[in-house]
């Protein structure tokens, strides 16, 4: 290994996993990336210090929410995009604006904008302050040390992943029983650890064990602070965050439903969704079914590998139907996949542990008859595990023409390649 | 031997009158394990009847873990209650003494598991999962979910974060068989690590060969790998799942700061085969290179 792997070196991408690799850890989204404005307000919740803030979606929103947030005696607003990504002021998503008028024309200006791939629909218009200092604090899950960590700096601002690399020293990790939380000593270690001034650290403590109460009372599994400032009237007040709360905890929390975005940037990922489908988009030919997330991630693989030899297919898709899959559940899925006009061929691929072999078979039979002539293109099914001979036998007799039956993955990913390719 | 289950585990099922329960204790049964009561404190003092064979057996249902363990030297219990009462559930069997805790239930909140990891590690009780399909060590005794019928007993050792895969796996290398097959579970804070199960199948005798199978995200097989590099000496053959994924979206800084790591599949297969490891592209490669180690 190139790298050392220290105390704090253990979330790995923990938080931001890849797309597929989020879909693989979670059946359904159990994570949930809260907007900066949603982290504001729970923040204010809970008696964090921040600065006024009031979403907008078009810029006659903006110009209202500026009146109402600017003092009469003149002063600044900003207007910041509300994305789900970083480096937006580098984007040009976050501007100052001196009036209404020049709010609701920043705010023009930054709706619809692209940042990374992600369209702003919301900015945030925010009270301006008066900066002296920018402290970064973030508390989130430690997954090898299977407990919580503190991180906080005094260098807060925009490139605290370069100095975590640059000057570790800089950033103090603080570990924190998730029993216990950030009480006032814990509170007190990590502003010793990261060096805060005498004077500032009593109120940077405090803000500390608010931040608490929201990572505990709103089940969260990250609460980053950046940047937590110090005003010149000597506040210090959390100006940016983001949160992201666990969605297994939602039966805890009614009010968490509606803090969850709905919209997918893909319409099939979109329809998946409504439809409560573990689906996520690829660039390919090759449809994928399969059940269970590591078998569906392992199917991706075969697929893509099989893909070489007939013309470079690649797999088209995400798509794990979980334990038990209903005919119901079958139908959606194919649905879902036979609509998408990139696909040429589906591979459903099924290691039945719990989930029975011939419930799938029936399953398959039963979607092909629900979707009737939507169904267009050719499937290969493998079939393996519990009752694997009934469900073999069940799409035998059926003789779906569309439907080819592989004895192995290996086989299965290679007969689909080929149907792709050769429809391609 | 085999690691962590044996055919002398005794076996309580905390939510055995639960249809869940139910269904996975008959398959338990039916696999040989010795499932010697279940624990519901509305139901104390009665049992469920399950088939066994041609007939039938009553086990009994006991209203606490403290008390079932009392009445039957318990040693090993698995969880299949609701996300909301699995912390309570945990606990109890914790504070009740038995070593060794499976909780398959899917969906628990991460802050629960969090608190429970806390306070059994404080006990020295192990904890598998949650969400996870448990272990088996075949022909001796099945705790959790695992298809018993895959294959039986043999000289590789398994672990893994995924259900199915595990499966597949079994599967693949079923004219071998298996000393045990550890499900750890996928979420975030698991009680059972690779890297534990890998320590526990260096020290089991009926282990030959290990078979670790990871998964993109994360950097808990960059860590393993580190482990076998120290401290294993028994062949291991590697697998993660992945290789061809799409770089997705990220989102704020905590998670990359604290991350050695850039989670692909290619990072952890170059970190697994720098300690050694042999690892597949494939579930089939895989066994192919387990194959060639053990013949």
């Amino acid at each position: 290994m190139s790298r050392d792997l220290g105390p704090g070196d253990t979330l790995g991408r923990a938080m931001r996993p890849h797309r597929a690799a989020r879909a693989v850890d979670e059946r359904k989204p159990d994570q949930v990336d809260l907007f900066e404005y949603q982290a504001r307000d729970i923040f204010e919740k809970h008696g964090v210090p921040v600065l006024g803030g009031i979403v907008a979606t078009t810029p006659e929103e903006a110009r209202a929410a500026a009146e109402r947030l600017l003092p009469a005696e003149g002063g600044v607003v900003v207007v910041k995009a509300q994305v789900k990504t970083g480096g937006r002021g580098k984007a040009g998503g976050v501007k100052l604006a001196r009036s209404a008028d020049e709010a609701a024309e920043k705010a023009g200006e930054i709706l619809g904008m692209d940042i990374k791939g992600h369209t702003v629909h919301r900015v945030m218009i925010a009270e301006g302050a008066k900066i002296a200092t920018e402290y970064y604090f973030s508390l989130l899950l430690d997954r090898a040390e299977r407990r919580y960590l503190a991180m906080a700096s005094v260098e807060g601002g925009m490139e605290i992943e370069q100095l975590a690399v640059e000057r570790p020293e800089a950033l103090a990790r603080v570990a924190v029983d998730p029993r216990t939380g950030i009480d006032a000593a814990k509170a007190q270690e990590i502003v010793e650890a990261a060096g805060f001034d005498a004077d500032v650290a009593p109120k940077v403590a405090d803000v500390l064990q608010k931040l608490w109460t929201v990572y505990r009372d709103e089940d969260a599994t990250l609460v980053e602070v950046n940047p937590l400032v110090l005003t010149e009237d000597g506040q210090v007040v959390a100006l940016d965050g983001k949160v992201t709360l666990d969605a297994n905890a939602d039966f805890r929390h009614e009010d968490h439903a509606a803090l969850e975005d709905k919209a997918a940037a893909d319409p099939l990922e979109a329809r998946a969704k409504e439809k409560d489908l573990n689906y996520v988009k690829l660039d390919g030919q090759v449809g994928i079914i399969g059940n269970g997330a590591g078998l569906v991630m392992s199917t991706l693989d075969v697929v893509a590998y099989a893909g070489e030899a007939h013309g470079g297919v690649k797999p088209a898709n995400f798509l794990d139907i979980g334990g038990g899959a209903s005919a119901a559940v079958m139908a959606a899925g194919l649905d879902i996949i036979l609509t998408d006009p990139q696909v040429k061929s589906v591979f459903v691929n099924v290691f039945g542990g719990i989930t029975a072999c011939d419930e799938v078979a029936r399953g398959i039979v039963e979607a092909l008859r629900i979707l009737g002539d939507e169904a267009s293109k050719p499937l290969v099914v493998r079939l393996d595990g519990n009752n694997v001979a009934e469900g073999r036998a069940i799409l035998a007799e059926a003789a779906h023409p569309l439907v080819t039956l592989a004895e192995t993955m290996d086989g299965g990913a290679d007969k689909a390649a080929e149907l792709a390719h050769a429809a391609a | 031997m085999a690691i962590f289950l044996t055919e002398e585990s005794k076996v309580i099922v905390q939510g055995m009158t639960g249809s869940e329960g139910q269904k996975h204790t008959t398959r338990m049964l039916a696999s040989g394990t010795n499932v010697v009561g279940g624990v519901n404190p509305r139901k104390a003092g009665t049992s469920v009847t399950f088939p066994a064979g041609e007939g039938t057996v009553d086990v009994p249902v006991f209203g606490t873990v403290a008390d079932a363990l009392e009445k039957t030297g318990a040693d090993v219990s698995v969880i299949f209650v609701p996300p909301a009462f699995t912390k309570a559930a945990v606990i109890e069997a914790v504070d009740a003494g038995v070593p060794l805790v499976v909780i398959i239930t899917e969906g628990v909140p991460v802050a629960d598991t969090a608190e429970f990891f806390a306070y059994a590690q404080d006990k020295g009780v192990r904890l598998v999962g949650p969400n996870c399909p448990g272990l088996i060590s075949p022909g001796k005794s099945n705790v959790g979910i695992i298809p018993a019928d895959i294959t039986g007993p043999g000289r590789i050792g398994l672990v893994s974060k995924s259900g199915t895969l595990t499966y597949q796996m079994m599967y693949e290398l079923r004219d071998f068989g298996f000393s045990t097959a550890v499900g750890i579970g996928g979420d975030p804070i698991i009680g059972t690590t690779h890297i534990d199960a890998l320590a526990a199948f260096e020290a089991d005798p009926e282990t030959e060969l290990i078979v670790m199978i990871g998964e993109i995200g994360g950097d808990a097989e960059e860590r393993a790998a580190a482990f076998i590099q120290e401290n294993v000496t028994k062949p291991v053959v590697g697998y993660v799942a992945g290789f061809t994924a799409p770089e997705g979206k990220t989102m704020g800084h905590a998670g990359a700061i604290v991350s050695g790591s850039s989670g692909t599949a290619q990072a952890k297969k170059e970190a697994l085969e720098a300690a050694g490891v042999k690892v597949g592209k494939t579930p089939s490669e895989t066994a192919e290179l387990a194959r060639a180690l053990l013949s």
